[in-house]
Formats: C-alpha cells, structure tokens, sequence
C-alpha cells in the first residue's frame, strides 16, 4: 500500500504539472454550476434541492473522467517511463492501485470545488445537508468506477485521445439505457438487465443521498471488475 | 561458488545468470536459447548489431518481459519467481532514457529512491540522493524540470535514479545512445568510475565502446549468442579463431559434414552471395592450425559438398563482428571509433 500511495502522489503531481488538473478542477464545478443554475431551471424551482445537481453528475462524468485517466497509462507507454515502472519493485497491484488512487485523489478535488454549489444554494435557503452528503459520497462511488474504466482504457493504448474517445463512448453507452428504453421496444427480461447496468439508474438513489447496498455494491463491483482487467493487460504486456 | 536457488541472494557471487533464455514476437525469433553468466565486480558489453536480441534479453533480465523458455537469475534470484528481489538487486538504465520531463531532477530522485527503497538502506532519502548527484554531477540542474536539462543532463539523471538503492548490480542500455561526442566522453567516464564498485552490464552496437570499457563482451546475433569471452581472449585469437566456410549445398549437410571436426558453430546461413544452392558458415576452431583446414576441406568433399571458400578470420572483435555479415556495423564504428 506504501508503494500504491507513492505513485498515487506522482500522479497527482503529475496532473499538476500539467495543464489536465486545472481544466478538469475549473471544468466540474462550472459544468455543474451550468447545469443545475442555468440549464437545470434551480431558480424556477424555488426549493433548496440538490437532487438535479447530483442527477446530472453520470452526464458530465462522461466527460470529465477519461480526461482524468486519458494519459495515465498511455503517456507512461508512449514515453517508455512505463518500462521505468516496471523495472522498480512495484507490484501490478500496486500500480494499478496507485494510479486509481491518484486519479480518484484529483477527482475528489474537483468535487470538493463544487460544494460552491450547495453552499451557494444553502446560502439561499435551507438546504438539509444530510442528503448532500450522501451525495458526494455517491459522486464518489461513482466517480471511482468511471476512473477505473478509463484507466483500464488508457492501460490499452499509447495514444491519449484514442484514450479519451473510447472512455466517452464507454461511459456514454452505460448512460443511454435509461435514456433510450421508452423508445426502444425489448422484452422486460433485457430492460431490467440493461437498467440493472445503467449507470445514471443505479446512481439514481446515491443522487438523493440514500446509500443502498445494491447500488453500492454495484459500483463497487464495477470499479473492481475494470481495476482487475488493468491488472491483467499490465501483467498480459510481459508477455507480448 | 554461485549459487542461483530462489531466495539466496545474499550468498551469490554470480550476479547475472541466463539460462537459455528464448523470446519470439509473433513469427519473430528474438532470442534463441542464450546463455551467460556474470560474475560480480566485471564490466561485461552486451554487445550486438540494432536488432540483435539485446534489448530483449535485458527486458527479461529487468522484469519487464517474460521470456518464452529459459530462466534469468539476478543475485540469485529468479526473476519470474522473486520479481521484486530481483528488481531491488538491478539499477536499470532503459535505452532511450525514458523520464518524466514535467518533473524537477530533486522530486523525480525522491520519488525514485521511495520507488526502489530497501527496508534494509542504511542510507536515508537525502544520504541518498546527495550521494548519486554528486556522482553524476548533477548539482547545478538539481531543481531544473528534467525537461529542461541537455540530453547529458538527462542522461546523468538517469544513471541517478539507477544507482540510489545502490544495487549491485547496474543494467545500462545503449547508454550513450544520441548524445553528442563531449557527452559520450563524459558518460563513458562515469561508466568507468561506476565500474569500479558495481558489476556493470553494458548493451550497446558500438565497438569502440566496449572496447574502452568492459573486460568482457558477450555478443549477440539474430538473437543468438556467437561469443562470451574476455576482450583480451578475443582479440589474441586464445578462445580459437574464426573461419569462415561457403560450400556448395545444404546447411543441413554441412553441418553433418563437419561433425567429426571439434569446432563451434557461430552462424550459418543458406543461399550465401545470392546463389541458392550455396550455404556459409562461421566457425570458430580452437588453435587453429593449417591441419585443420586440410581436415575440414577433405570432410567437405568426402560428404559430396563443393567447397567454395575456406578463410580463416583475423582475430578480435572487429573482425568477429564483420565476419557477422552485418552492414551497418561497419559505419557506425567508423563513426564512433
């Protein structure tokens, strides 16, 4: 875990020698600023709810999380420093841990830079801040299984926007089912199971600060899953 | 006594041991069953035209490759089976010098030095690093983003991050590749100092550098190894001299041929000068007589073969290297020399 946390501090050191942890740290809390003041009809409403706020947050997510990830993998392998790493005594677990654990650090900084949000709304009227909790610890889960496919993504290819484009289309496509169902004649039997897998469904329930365990465990077990499959191209690259 | 069973590290005096070490990419043989052995406190070029196989077998001693067959040992242990053992015992010079040109020389060798750190340092972090910078001379970039250094600058950091665990062992890989000739005079000259406290293991295509540096070469060909001695022995001919050998048929049938004749076979290769039905050979015979020639041309003819050519090679590196058929070695020395 020492190993894990060190490389975990170079990346986010990384990110902040370069331009990604500052677009990523103005581009969150402005979307979300965007989407829930301006698009979202806050001021329309007349309650203090952050339901919409966290609603919209698997949207931006598409976005904003392969931009975090993108050249997390495909930079070291496209300079070679890759080779560095490998030749250090780090485990493939501590690199895939490292490297999920520097991506969700800077993440949570972007998500801390929203809390003007909420802030502003309590500001304006009572705002219960139990539900908003939950939410960011929601966001989190969320979050930490949106890094892990777009690090599992970029452990694929050297090149970043290759990288980028096939964790938006990735993440994208988890968010569509819900999206699309009320248009798209299938059996029940695959609705459930494509609602079951829906990202923006399952965070559904974390929006409103309630944390289920299914909801939990699926992004957990998302986040597992993709951190595994890291693992496995890492360790499968010795032997290409 | 060396010793390569997994976990006797400590007790080992044979730093580097590769036994029959085999790699393919796809339909490529890379490396085919090659052998060495380094003994501590030597300074051994791993040496072999672009594309030998050196780069390779160093990804396999390193970790970062797993051969298809065969078993590298570093310091006794085996790297498939004590990866992280290994790794600690190798300070490992990628050729290309990949680093992180975003980040200061200091936080890159902090983040090194934790990367690499042994429970059992005696040094601390800064013992550490002060040490390696003022063995590389890096004092007055200390601070500069690595990006911001010359190619020797970056080239010095590189040799750093691979000497702050002070392993036994340093892996350098073509390690003055690019640089301009003041800097190949510089690096070479820390190579040396380096030398003379830590077995070195040295990949590079040019001679003259493993000429000025090791004691020993193990030349690599087409992935296979073609010679493994100390440069004195190579150059006075003592490991036996070479000849070369081109005949008329199959290399199958030379190589029957020549089986009552004690020799070795450095390389063959069919359709030799662009006719197809003619096969060469370098051999290397030990001491070499004029008897000997006599022996091989009757058990040439006595198998049916047509003998075209019988040429006993110079002794030396140079000499074992042109007699490789490889081209481009020429002129890179030449312009190194």
């Amino acid at each position: 875990m020492k190993r894990a946390s060190l490389l975990a501090k170079r990346e986010c050191a990384a990110a902040f020698d370069s331009p990604i942890a500052y677009i990523v740290l103005a581009a969150l809390p402005a979307l979300m600023a965007l989407f829930f003041f301006v698009l979202g009809g806050f001021f329309a409403q007349g309650t203090a709810d952050m339901r919409a706020f966290f609603g919209v947050l698997p949207i931006v997510m598409i976005l904003i999380a392969p931009a975090i990830t993108m050249r997390m993998w495909s930079e070291e392998r496209r300079s070679g420093t890759e080779e560095l790493l490998f030749s250090y005594p780090f485990r493939v677990r501590d690199l895939v841990l490292g490297k999920f654990l520097g991506a969700l650090a800077l993440l949570a900084l972007a998500l801390l830079a929203t809390a003007m949000v909420p802030l502003t709304v309590a500001w304006l009227g009572p705002l219960d801040f139990g539900p908003v909790v939950g939410g960011y610890l929601g966001a989190l889960l969320l979050g930490g299984a949106c890094l892990s496919s777009g690090l599992f993504l970029s452990a694929l290819t050297a090149n970043q926007i290759v990288a980028w484009l096939l964790g938006v289309l990735l993440l994208a496509a988890l968010n569509l089912p819900s999206l699309l169902l009320p248009f798209v004649p299938v059996s029940p039997g695959t609705a459930r199971f494509l609602l079951a897998i829906d990202l923006r469904e399952r965070f559904q329930g974390l929006a409103r600060g309630v944390l289920s365990f299914g909801d939990v465990a699926y992004f957990l077990g998302f986040t597992a899953l993709f951190l595994c499959l890291m693992g496995l191209v890492l360790e499968n690259r010795r032997f290409r | 006594m060396m010793s390569t069973e997994p976990g006797s590290g400590a007790a080992a005096q044979v730093v580097v041991q590769a036994e029959g070490l085999a790699k393919a990419y796809g339909e490529v043989q890379a490396l085919q069953d090659v052998s060495f052995s380094i003994p501590s406190g030597s300074v051994v070029g791993f040496l072999g035209p672009n594309g030998a196989g050196k780069t390779t077998a160093i990804k396999i001693l390193t970790g970062s490759l797993a051969a298809d067959a065969g078993r590298a040992v570093i310091c006794g242990y085996d790297v498939e089976t004590e990866p992280q053992a290994a790794r600690a015992s190798i300070g490992y010079l990628p050729e290309n010098n990949p680093l992180y040109p975003e980040m200061r020389v200091d936080r890159f060798l902090r983040f090194a030095w934790e990367a690499q750190r042994s429970p059992l340092a005696s040094e601390t972090r800064e013992q550490a690093i002060d040490r390696v910078v003022q063995a590389t001379g890096l004092a007055t970039v200390f601070r500069r983003a690595i990006g911001n250094c010359s190619k020797g600058f970056r080239q010095r950091v590189g040799f750093a991050q691979a000497l702050l665990h002070d392993p036994p062992l340093l892996i350098l890989d073509e390690p003055t590749n690019g640089l301009d000739p003041l800097q190949v005079v510089e690096i070479r000259e820390l190579i040396r100092r380096l030398g003379r406290t830590k077995t070195v293991l040295l990949t590079t295509h040019v001679l003259p550098e493993v000429e000025a540096l090791a004691e020993r070469v193990v030349l690599i060909h087409q992935g296979r190894k073609v010679a493994d001695d100390r440069l004195d022995a190579l150059a006075t001919g003592e490991s036996g001299r070479l000849l070369q050998l081109t005949v008329r048929g199959s290399g199958e049938q030379l190589t029957i041929a020549l089986q009552g004749i004690k020799h070795e076979m450095v390389q063959l290769r069919t359709g030799a000068y662009g006719l197809t039905d003619a096969c060469r050979a370098l051999v290397r015979i030990p001491q070499l007589q004029a008897s000997n020639l006599a022996e091989i041309s009757a058990a040439i003819h006595a198998a049916g073969l047509g003998l075209l050519e019988l040429s006993p090679q110079e002794g030396g590196l140079e000499s074992l290297f042109q007699g490789l058929d490889v081209s481009q070695i020429a002129s890179e020395t030449e312009g190194t020399a």
